[in-house]
C-alpha cells in the first residue's frame, strides 16, 4: 500500500472532480451541416404511428404520418378546406341513378422506390383495383397480411356498398355501388383509401416478404419513406418525381414527443418547426410570442352529453329538454376549453355546409329546466350517472372536470349525480352495450360530408350496440337522413338536413357541448402549412425562410 | 464459497419464477392468445409459456403485429446507454460528494452537501427533469430539450447505441455527431441519477464517518498519515463493499426512474415503449417489457451479490 504516493491520490481526486465538473459543464461547440439545415423541416408529433398504412389503422397519428407524405387517393381535399379536387383521378363521371362512378386516371404518376423495389411502370388502373380489393375481398393475396384489419373500409360498410370494380382500360376504372350514396366521393378522398402499388406487392411476393408491404411503404406522395424508429422519429425524403408539385423541403422529420409540455419545450427551443396538439396554455403563450404563428381551422368535431334514451327517465323528451337547459355551458367553455371552443347547437358545426341555425339557441335556464321536469313528473328530482370519458381528445380535453361542473349544475334543479369512469377500452365497450345512463363523449369527422356525423351518431342502425350511444332511434329522422344520403343535389340535401336538425332540436337525444378548432403552432420561419377542418396536416405548399427574413 | 453462490442462484431462481408467473398472467389478458398452447389447463400452459420464452418466442404485439422480443432489443440499447451513463454519475459523483462531506464533516461544506442531497433525495423526478429543461435548455440554452441527436444528423442505427453509432457509422459529420449525441445524454442522465446519487453520497458519508471513529484510523493518524491518505487507502477501502451493495440497490431505483425519464426526454428506450404499450393495451408487449426489465434487475443483483461475496470474506460462510 505504501507505494501509492500522497501526490498521486490527490491527483485521482482532482481527476474525479474535474470529470464531475465536465459532466455538468462541458459544452462542445457543434457545427451544423448547413446544407441539410436549410431544407430540413422538423414536425413535433404526439406519438408513434401504429402502422404506416392508413388502410389498416384510423388513428390520427397514423393519418398525420402518412397522408401528407406517402400517399394519394383518387381525389383529395383542397388544402385547408373540405372541398374536393382531382388527384390520381383527373376526372370522373356519375350515372343518373348515382350508382356507377367512372374515374379517368392521370398517366404521369410515378411510384417511390426503395431497397426492395424499383417500379417499372407508372400508376394505372390495376393499382386502383388492387388497393381497394385488398380491403374488399377476403381471398385477395394481401387481405390477410399484417393483421387483416381495415377499420375504415369496414366501418363505412364499403365491402357491401361496392358491387363491382372494373378496369375499362389502363387508365379508366368503373365502380358500381349497390345503392346511390352521395358521400361516396368524400369517402374516396379520405386518407384511409390510398392507392398503392400492385407491382410492389408482386415483387415482395416473389421474395416471400409480403409483410414488408406496410412496414416499408411505397406510395406516390410528395415524400418517400426513409426510416422509422418507434418512439423516436420518422424520416422522409422528398420525392422528386411527384406528379403535382415539388416541395422545397428535402428532409422531413417527425420528431415523436408524447409529453405535451416537452413538445412545447422542444418547439420553443427551436428543435422543431411545427408543434402538433398544443394545449390551451400553449396557445396563450404562443399568442404573446412573435416568432410563433398559430394555425387554426374550424373543426368538424363535437363534444356532447348523451342520454341513454332506452332507459327511463331519459326516454321522456321533456326530461332531455330539461337537462339541455340545466347546464351552464359558458362556464364549461371557460374552464374546460379555456374559451378556445365554440358552443355547439347540434352535431353539425357552423363550418359544415349543412349547418342550419336554429331559432331558439340552447341556453342556460335552470328555472325552465325545473319547470320542464315538473311537467314530466320528475319535480322532486332523481339521481343519475354521468360517465366521463377517461382520455383527452381534441374535442374534450377534460371530461372529468366537465362532469364535475355538470354535477354542480344539476344539483340546482334537484338532480343528484355520480361520476363513473373506466379504463378507455372498457369504457367504450360498456357504453356501446348501453350500460350507461348518460355519457360525455365526442366525435371527430373523418370525411367532410354531414352524413359522417348523423349516420354513425344518431341513426337507428347505429343505436343497437353501435356508435349511437344515446341509443336513440327515430324512424322519421332515419328516413330523412337516408334520403339525404341518396340524393346528389346539394341544395336538396341541405333541405333534408335542415329537417333532420329540427327534429334533433326538439328531441334532444344529447346536449351538444362544443366544437373545438384544430390548431397547430408553427415557427415564423415556416410558411404555408395547411390544416384541414378534418384535422389533417398538409405540407404541400410549405416554404422555409431564413430567421433573418422572418422579421 | 460454492454454497454461498448456490444460495444466490436459488434466490434469483425463485424471483424469476415469481416474475414469469406475473408476466404469464398479464399475457392471459390479451383477447388473442399470446402463443398456441397445446393444453387447456392453465397450469400446463404456464410451462408451455416458459418453453416459448426459452425459444426466444415472446409473442407478437396485438397492435403493431411486430415481434415482442425484437421490439425489446430495438429499444434496449437506448435504455442501456442512458442507464450506464447514469450509473457512472451515481458512483463517481455520489462517492466523491460523500468523501468531500465526510472529510469536512461538521463544516458548512458538509452541511451544504448534505442539504443538497436531502433535496435531491426528496425530489419527484418528473418535476426535477422539467426544471432542468427549463433552466439548462430553455433559459441558458446549453443543452437540447429532448431526443438522442439533432435531426440535422441522420445516423443509421447499427449497434443502436447512439454514441457508438456516431463513431462507427458511415457518415460525413465527423466527431460533431458524437458530441451532439453526448450532449443529448447529459440532462436525462442527470435527471435519472439524481435520487440514487443523493442516496449514494449520504451513504458514503455515513460509512466513512463511522469508519473514521475506529481505533485503526487513530493508529494511522498517529503514524502521521495525511487525512487524504487515511480516507482513500484505509477508510474508503473498507466502506467500498457496503457501498457496492447500496449501489446495487440503486439499480431498481434507476429502472423505475428510467421509465419516467424516457417519457420526459422522448428517449426511445424500453420505458417509452412500455408506456406506449400500456396506453394501447398491448398486453404481449407489456408482459415482454416487464419480463425483460425485471430480469435485468435480478441479473444485476446476482452480479452485485457475487462481487460483494468476493470482497467480503465474512459473507462467504457456508450454510449453518
Amino acid at each position: 500500500m505504501s507505494f501509492v504516493s500522497e501526490k498521486k491520490s490527490s491527483h485521482t481526486k482532482l481527476l474525479l472532480l474535474s470529470f464531475l465538473a465536465c459532466l455538468i459543464g462541458c459544452q462542445p461547440s457543434i457545427p451544423i451541416d448547413s446544407e441539410i439545415d436549410s431544407s430540413l423541416l422538423v414536425y413535433c408529433s404526439e406519438g408513434s404511428p401504429v402502422s404506416l398504412n392508413p388502410q389498416t389503422n384510423t388513428s390520427g397519428t397514423t393519418v398525420d404520418a402518412t397522408a401528407p407524405t406517402l400517399f394519394n387517393q383518387l381525389l383529395d381535399y383542397i388544402p385547408g378546406t373540405t372541398e374536393l379536387r382531382p388527384s390520381i383521378a383527373a376526372e370522373w363521371s356519375i350515372n343518373d341513378k348515382g350508382t356507377i362512378y367512372r374515374f379517368t386516371l392521370r398517366d404521369d404518376i410515378a411510384f417511390h422506390s426503395n431497397e426492395y423495389f424499383t417500379p417499372s411502370r407508372n400508376l394505372n388502373a390495376d393499382d386502383v383495383i388492387f388497393s381497394y380489393n385488398r380491403q374488399r375481398l377476403v381471398n385477395h393475396p394481401l387481405h390477410n397480411i399484417n393483421g387483416n384489419s381495415y377499420p375504415y373500409f369496414n366501418g363505412q360498410g364499403l365491402a357491401k356498398l361496392i358491387k363491382r370494380i372494373e378496369k375499362i382500360d389502363q387508365h379508366q376504372v368503373e365502380i358500381e355501388l349497390t345503392r346511390p350514396e352521395s358521400p361516396f366521393l368524400s369517402i374516396l378522398a379520405t386518407p384511409f383509401l390510398p392507392i398503392q402499388s400492385k407491382e410492389y406487392a408482386e415483387t415482395l411476393m416473389k421474395k416471400n416478404q409480403l409483410e414488408l408491404y406496410d412496414k416499408n411503404p411505397i406510395g406516390t406522395g410528395p415524400f418517400q419513406y426513409l426510416a422509422y424508429e418507434a418512439d423516436s422519429y420518422l424520416r422522409f425524403i422528398r420525392f422528386d418525381k411527384h406528379f403535382a408539385f415539388k416541395s422545397i423541403v428535402e428532409h422531413l422529420v417527425y420528431s415523436i414527443t408524447p409529453d405535451p409540455a416537452m413538445r412545447f419545450a422542444r418547439f420553443s427551443a427551436g428543435e422543431c418547426d411545427i408543434m402538433r396538439y398544443p394545449l390551451p396554455v400553449h396557445n396563450k403563450l404562443a399568442a404573446q410570442d412573435n416568432t410563433i404563428e398559430t394555425i387554426q381551422t374550424p373543426a368538424l368535431n363535437v363534444a356532447y352529453w348523451g342520454f341513454n334514451t332506452q332507459k327511463p327517465p331519459f326516454n321522456e323528451p321533456k326530461v332531455r329538454q330539461a337537462l339541455n337547459f340545466a347546464v351552464n355551458r359558458k362556464a364549461i367553455a371557460r374552464a374546460v376549453y379555456d374559451n378556445q371552443a365554440i358552443l355547439a347547437e347540434g352535431p353539425l358545426g357552423p363550418s359544415s355546409w349543412a349547418f342550419a341555425a336554429s331559432q331558439d339557441k340552447i341556453i342556460y335556464n335552470p328555472e325552465k329546466a325545473r319547470q320542464l321536469l315538473q311537467e314530466a313528473g320528475y319535480g322532486e328530482g332523481f339521481n343519475l350517472d354521468i360517465w366521463a370519458m377517461p382520455v383527452q381528445r381534441a374535442y374534450n380535453p377534460n371530461a372529468r372536470k366537465m362532469a364535475e361542473m355538470i354535477q354542480q349544475d344539476l344539483l340546482e334543479i334537484g338532480i343528484t349525480s355520480n361520476i363513473v369512469s373506466y379504463q378507455w377500452g372498457t369504457f367504450l365497450n360498456r357504453v356501446a352495450a348501453g350500460q350507461h345512463q348518460t355519457v360525455l363523449l365526442g366525435w371527430s369527422a373523418d370525411n367532410a360530408d354531414p352524413d359522417n356525423f348523423l349516420t354513425p351518431l344518431l341513426s337507428c342502425a347505429a343505436s343497437n350496440n353501435g356508435s349511437n350511444y344515446s341509443r336513440w332511434c327515430h324512424p322519421e329522422f332515419d328516413k330523412i337522413i337516408l334520403k339525404a344520403r341518396q340524393e346528389s343535389d346539394i341544395e336538396k340535401r341541405k333541405l333534408y338536413y335542415q329537417q333532420a336538425q329540427e327534429i334533433l332540436h326538439f328531441e334532444k337525444p344529447w346536449l351538444p357541448i362544443a366544437h373545438t378548432p384544430n390548431n397547430l403552432l408553427i415557427k415564423n420561419t415556416v410558411k404555408d402549412v395547411n390544416l384541414s377542418p378534418l384535422g389533417t396536416i398538409n405540407f404541400e405548399g410549405v416554404t422555409l425562410i431564413s430567421k433573418e427574413d422572418a422579421f | 464459497m460454492l454454497i454461498s453462490l448456490l444460495r444466490i442462484f436459488v434466490t434469483a431462481l425463485i424471483s424469476l419464477i415469481g416474475l414469469t408467473v406475473i408476466t404469464f398472467t398479464i399475457s392471459q389478458q390479451s383477447s388473442l392468445p399470446l402463443h398456441d398452447y397445446q393444453s387447456n389447463s392453465v397450469f400446463v400452459q404456464y410451462f408451455e409459456y416458459l418453453g416459448y420464452l426459452f425459444q426466444a418466442n415472446w409473442g407478437t404485439s396485438n397492435i403493431t403485429g411486430s415481434d415482442v422480443l425484437s421490439e425489446f432489443l430495438k429499444h434496449f440499447p437506448a435504455t442501456l446507454e442512458l442507464l450506464l451513463f447514469a450509473l457512472l454519475i451515481v458512483f463517481v459523483s455520489g462517492i466523491s460528494l460523500g468523501i468531500v462531506a465526510a472529510k469536512n464533516r461538521g463544516t458548512w461544506i458538509d452541511n451544504s452537501v448534505m442539504g443538497a442531497t436531502l433535496v435531491g433525495y426528496s425530489m419527484p423526478i418528473f418535476w426535477w427533469g422539467l426544471l432542468l429543461v427549463l433552466f439548462f435548455s430553455l433559459f441558458l440554452g446549453i443543452f437540447p430539450v429532448a431526443g438522442r441527436i439533432d435531426y440535422q444528423y441522420y445516423i443509421e442505427p447499427i449497434s443502436r447505441f447512439m454514441l457508438v453509432d456516431t463513431l462507427i457509422g458511415n457518415h460525413s459529420y465527423g466527431m460533431s455527431a458524437f458530441f451532439n449525441a453526448l450532449n443529448h445524454l447529459i440532462l436525462p442522465a442527470i435527471t435519472l441519477s439524481w435520487v440514487p446519487m443523493a442516496i449514494m453520497a449520504r451513504m458514503t458519508r455515513s460509512a466513512l464517518v463511522n469508519i473514521l471513529k475506529f481505533e485503526y484510523i487513530r493508529t494511522a493518524r498517529s503514524k502521521g498519515l495525511s487525512e487524504n491518505r487515511i480516507i482513500w487507502a484505509h477508510a474508503l477501502r473498507n466502506a467500498l463493499q457496503s457501498l457496492l451493495t447500496i449501489g446495487g440497490l440503486q439499480i431498481s431505483i434507476l429502472m423505475t426512474g428510467i421509465i419516467i425519464t424516457e417519457h420526459i426526454f422522448a428517449w426511445p428506450g424500453v420505458g417509452n415503449w412500455l408506456l406506449r404499450s400500456v396506453a394501447r393495451q398491448d398486453y404481449p408487449s407489456i408482459q415482454g417489457g416487464i419480463l425483460a426489465l425485471s430480469f435485468m434487475v435480478i441479473l444485476f443483483n446476482v452480479f452485485i451479490d457475487i462481487i460483494s461475496n468476493f470482497l467480503d470474506p465474512k459473507k462467504r460462510r457456508p450454510l449453518e
